[in-house]
């Protein structure tokens, strides 16, 4: 506030410094104004002082307002119901963590939940309330994977703040051009200045936006400046060209291939080669038909291969990469790059008509095996060719699902990835079912949300059978977090049986049941809560 | 009174919490999971039992309807109060509806609720008694007064004098006689059992760290401190409000012997302050009849939460009754007459210039006030280089924001719910700025509590 101007009673302008600099060097040395050197000095100094203090704070006024801000766009979006708002306070609360430590009691982890209930939110088209912005900021900013949802929820108010507060820059960054709209597709000339003139990230939004609306006009906006742009550019820019890429796009990534960036050009045939009618395709079929064939000389139908020797300036323009990593042979190398790039259509064909099942059964000489399917794996999930993926995955209660067979957990998380939620869930199902949760937790990161019923039940299954061999549950810490994300919450009637502690087995880890009715406890807990989130959301 | 009317919200119930930890432990348990037999009564208790670790489960049982603030009795060993199940019962009462269904209190709850009424309702007629025969020997009484006053004179004196020696070798040695003089000087003040000297006495040690424009402050507190010995020295002469008001500031005990006011009290601000040694809770109330604020004050030993919890928002029928002194808010919560219930009312509010004044104004009263509680109307919280203010939305006059509030998270909450447009602001509004403690929007919507 401001210091009035002197009333008309006040004592001589300046009094109150004259005051304070008598008062910082001593009355011994200063005489205050109005009052004899001396004994009382001191005393007159404080009456004054103390006359001059209130009638300074009672004389206080208001400042001049500064330049207020813009006001926030407003949101559209119909207001979260009051449960619902509570809830999310009470999600935000939590947010400290509970800092990981084996046995967690009974009660849900409530941070694991946000970031379901953001998605929930967002499909419900809710706006947030204000008040709990800061704190929903925050959490986005400590967690990067709930940025994009959390982002998307908090709306325009979250990037009117993020503007006020630098704790909050992240959100600018985050939102393509700090949260502006891009241009209309039929407005060209917009769109061109956009793209000559903006800043890098903008760019990077608008050629995605363009591209997932009209894949033709990105490429050929793309292609307006390509000669002129940088290589890490041309890099990002490329990569956009992912999204609904088709046959219309080959000359263009043909043409990236001569590129003087060796990773523009890794890139383009890497696209190329996702679409099995390229030339790129065809010239690998071509390079990796000459190494497969089959042999009938022994008692069965054979695989032999017979690597590349040599990787010629061809290949290299193809994409292959002619250095290996350490520790691998060159030709194994070349080898797998090119069964990589290679249509998996052009197999049957080539290997006698035989269907993929039927190839991948093939036995396969001087260990050449791994290599071959670990090749075909990673075509399948790039030409995402659910029945070679199948092939590969082969049944999941084969016995050498569960080992270490050839095609790794990893692998076959991605396969999964190329199949339909539904059969994806089985096929875990299926696997939980013969080679328990061990495991599964990375195949289970790929199974659609809720899990489906057989799905579902073949966990809870294995927890059950987990429990009754003995086991300390946080053996299985890591399923039994997810399942308490992802069950469905309809299926927390089945765990009615599990929640008592059970008469422990002589050979089981002592203590171990009371932990797993723990654990099972907080299980339901959770899918209740998340059944009443739901809810209160207005979930059908 | 219906379960409904007097059902809180969580923001509400988390207020009671004495610590952080104990939040976050409460919410992890207001959900149907470990709860059985829960149940609520239509005269304010909530029951239930909580799985916890051990085979039994906890009996959880808090009474809400009792006239200073909840009260609660549980079975665990813990020493927190209330303890995370009282919390996590409360949450889930205030939750979700059919969770904590309307019922029959089990005896177990119901006998523990009999009791403590009826020890309350014994304890109200004896201190009826009490007050009425007075104390048993008037006379001494008054002698322990009189000792105590001429202790305080003695105090008062060697402040006078400590003061006096202060300013003639110059504030500029306090910055570097360190900590330790005030510390000393404070301790005296508590022999002397003026308990509002010491305090002021500790809080000038600290003012030469404070940053620039140090000796400005200092002087200024020393001379209120000047001013209140002297206050003290001569409170024969002063008028009776001001003597009274005095006698409050140098910390003598005073009971809340003024009028009982019924009103409809609203709840619009309750926050914390910690030292070493105590809690004090704030809680600041409206009278929607009779216009008057009211400040309530409760204390707590370290680590525990004060007794009396009004979550910010509600509102209840209630007797006030003023602590004496001119220009002190500071009332005791009589007999209540309902629960505190979710009240849709708000203070009407001033504009910035008029808050300053109510400021200027107060300070003939009590020129030791640090600030008066005021409600803003239609401001906007600004930024104002490294501050913030709020200004006024008609008009062109703002008031700067304490330096405390400003590093504090509620300003964030404010400038949130604001969004650039005007907002109604409860705080506190003196010398130093203006502390926002509890906002509204424009538009129909609960308080928000900042702090």
């Amino acid at each position: 506030m401001n210091r009035t101007s002197a009333p008309a009673d006040s004592p001589a302008p300046g009094a109150w410094e004259e005051l304070v600099t008598a008062a910082l060097l001593g009355t011994e040395r200063r005489t205050p104004p109005g009052s004899a050197p001396g004994r009382e000095a001191p005393v007159t100094l404080l009456d004054a002082a103390a006359a001059e203090t209130v009638r300074r704070r009672a004389g206080l006024r208001p400042g001049r307002a500064a330049q207020r801000p813009e006001p926030a766009a407003r949101d559209p979006r119909p207001p979260l119901p009051a449960p619902a708002a509570r809830r999310l306070a009470m999600l935000l609360a939590d947010r400290s963590g509970t800092g990981g430590g084996g046995r967690r009691g009974t009660a849900p982890d409530l941070m694991e939940l946000l970031p379901q209930w953001l998605a929930a939110a967002d499909t419900r088209g809710f706006a947030a309330p204000p008040e709990l912005l800061p704190a929903l900021l925050d959490a986005a900013r400590g967690r990067t994977d709930l940025r994009p949802a959390a982002l998307a929820f908090a709306g325009p108010r979250a990037m009117w703040l993020a503007r006020l507060n630098p704790d909050w820059r992240f959100a600018l960054r985050a939102t393509p051009g700090g949260g502006m709209a891009l241009p209309a597709s039929e407005d060209t000339d917009k769109i061109h200045q956009l793209w000559q003139e903006g800043l890098f990230a903008e760019r990077v939004a608008l050629l995605s936006a363009i591209r997932a609306r009209e894949p033709a006009a990105a490429r050929e906006l793309l292609a307006t400046t390509w000669a002129t742009e940088r290589a890490e550019d041309r890099l990002m820019f490329l990569d956009s060209l992912r999204t609904g890429l088709a046959a219309e796009d080959e000359p263009f990534l043909e043409q990236a291939l001569s590129d003087r960036s060796r990773n523009v050009r890794a890139t383009a045939a890497e696209l190329l080669s996702a679409l099995p009618g390229s030339a790129l395709a065809a010239r690998m079929a071509v390079r990796a038909g000459a190494c497969v064939a089959v042999d009938h000389t022994g008692d069965a139908p054979t695989l032999v291969v017979e690597a590349p020797h040599e990787c010629d300036p061809s290949m290299e323009r193809d994409g292959v990469v002619a250095k290996a990593p350490a520790g691998r042979g060159e030709r194994s190398w070349w080898f797998g790059q090119l069964v990589e790039a290679t249509p998996l259509t052009t197999w049957s064909a080539r290997l006698g008509g035989r269907t993929p099942r039927e190839i991948v059964a093939l036995p396969v000489a001087d260990d050449w095996q791994a290599e071959l399917h670990a090749a075909w794996c990673r075509a399948a999930v790039r030409q995402r060719d659910a029945e070679w993926a199948r092939a590969l995955l082969g049944a999941p209660a084969a016995p050498e699902a569960g080992g270490p067979g050839a095609v790794s957990l990893a692998e076959r998380a991605k396969l999964l990835g190329t199949l339909g939620s539904a059969e994806r869930a089985e096929w875990v199902a299926g696997f939980i079912s013969t080679h328990g949760l061990t495991e599964a937790f990375q195949l289970l990161g790929v199974c659609a949300v809720p899990w489906a019923v057989p799905l579902g039940r073949a966990v809870v299954d294995a927890l059950n059978i987990a429990r009754d061999a003995g086991s300390y549950p946080w053996s299985f810490s890591g399923v039994m977090g997810l399942a308490e994300r992802c069950l469905d919450p309809s299926e927390a009637s089945r765990l009615d049986g599990l929640l008592a502690v059970p008469d422990e087995p002589e050979d089981a880890s002592p203590g171990a049941g009371g932990y797993w009715a723990e654990a099972f406890q907080r299980l339901m807990t959770t899918l209740r809560l998340r059944a009443a989130m739901a809810e209160e959301l207005g979930a059908a | 009174m219906t379960q409904q009317g007097v059902r809180w919200s969580a923001d509400q119930v988390l207020a009671l919490a004495p610590d952080a930890s104990s939040r976050k432990a409460g919410s992890k348990l207001g959900a149907a999971g470990p709860w059985s037999g829960a149940g609520s009564s239509g005269e304010g208790m909530v029951w239930g039992l909580c799985k916890g670790s051990g085979s039994k489960p906890y009996q959880t049982v808090v009474d809400i309807a009792d006239a200073s603030g909840p009260a609660y009795k549980c079975s665990c060993p813990s020493r927190k109060f209330p303890c995370k199940h009282a919390l996590g019962l409360l949450l889930l009462w205030a939750g979700e509806d059919g969770v904590v269904p309307p019922s029959q209190p089990p005896d177990w709850a119901g006998e523990w609720i009999e009791g403590r009424r009826q020890r309350a309702t014994e304890k109200r007629a004896a201190g009826a008694a009490g007050s009425s025969s007075g104390s048993a020997d008037p006379e001494a009484a008054r002698r322990r007064a009189e000792r105590r006053a001429e202790r305080i004179t003695a105090g008062a004196t060697e402040l006078e004098q400590r003061l006096a020696d202060l300013l003639r070798d110059g504030l500029a040695g306090a910055e570097q006689a360190g900590y330790g003089l005030w510390e000393e000087m404070a301790a005296r003040m508590v022999d002397a059992q003026a308990s509002g000297l010491a305090a002021r006495v500790r809080e000038l040690g600290a003012i030469p760290s404070s940053g620039p424009g140090w000796p400005v402050r200092l002087l200024e507190e020393c001379a209120l401190l000047h001013l209140l010995d002297q206050g003290w020295l001569r409170r024969e002469r002063l008028p009776d409000g001001l003597a009274a008001t005095v006698r409050s500031r140098i910390g003598l005990p005073a009971s809340a012997d003024g009028p009982p006011v019924r009103d409809r009290w609203l709840v619009l601000a309750q926050y914390d302050t910690a030292d070493a040694r105590l809690t004090t809770r704030r809680i600041w109330l409206y009278g929607a009849e009779s216009a008057r604020t009211a400040l309530l004050l409760s204390y707590g030993a370290a680590g525990r939460a004060p007794e009396l919890a009004l979550p910010v928002g509600l509102a209840l029928d209630a007797e006030v009754s003023a602590y004496p002194g001119a220009g002190q808010l500071r009332a005791a919560l009589g007999e209540q007459f309902t629960p505190p219930a979710p009240a849709a009312t708000r203070p009407p509010g001033v504009t910035p210039a008029q808050a300053a004044d109510r400021y200027g104004e107060a300070l003939r009263d009590d020129p030791w006030l640090d600030s008066v509680p005021v409600t803003l109307d239609r401001v906007v919280p600004a930024p104002d280089g490294e501050s913030w203010q709020l200004a006024d939305a008609d008009g062109d006059e703002a008031l700067p924001l304490t330096p405390a509030a400003r590093s504090r998270p509620g300003l964030w909450r404010l400038v949130a719910l604001s969004g650039g447009a005007p907002v109604k602001v409860f705080g506190e509004c003196g010398h130093r700025g203006f502390t926002p403690l509890t906002a509204w929007p424009e538009r129909p919507g609960e308080a928000v509590s900042l702090c």
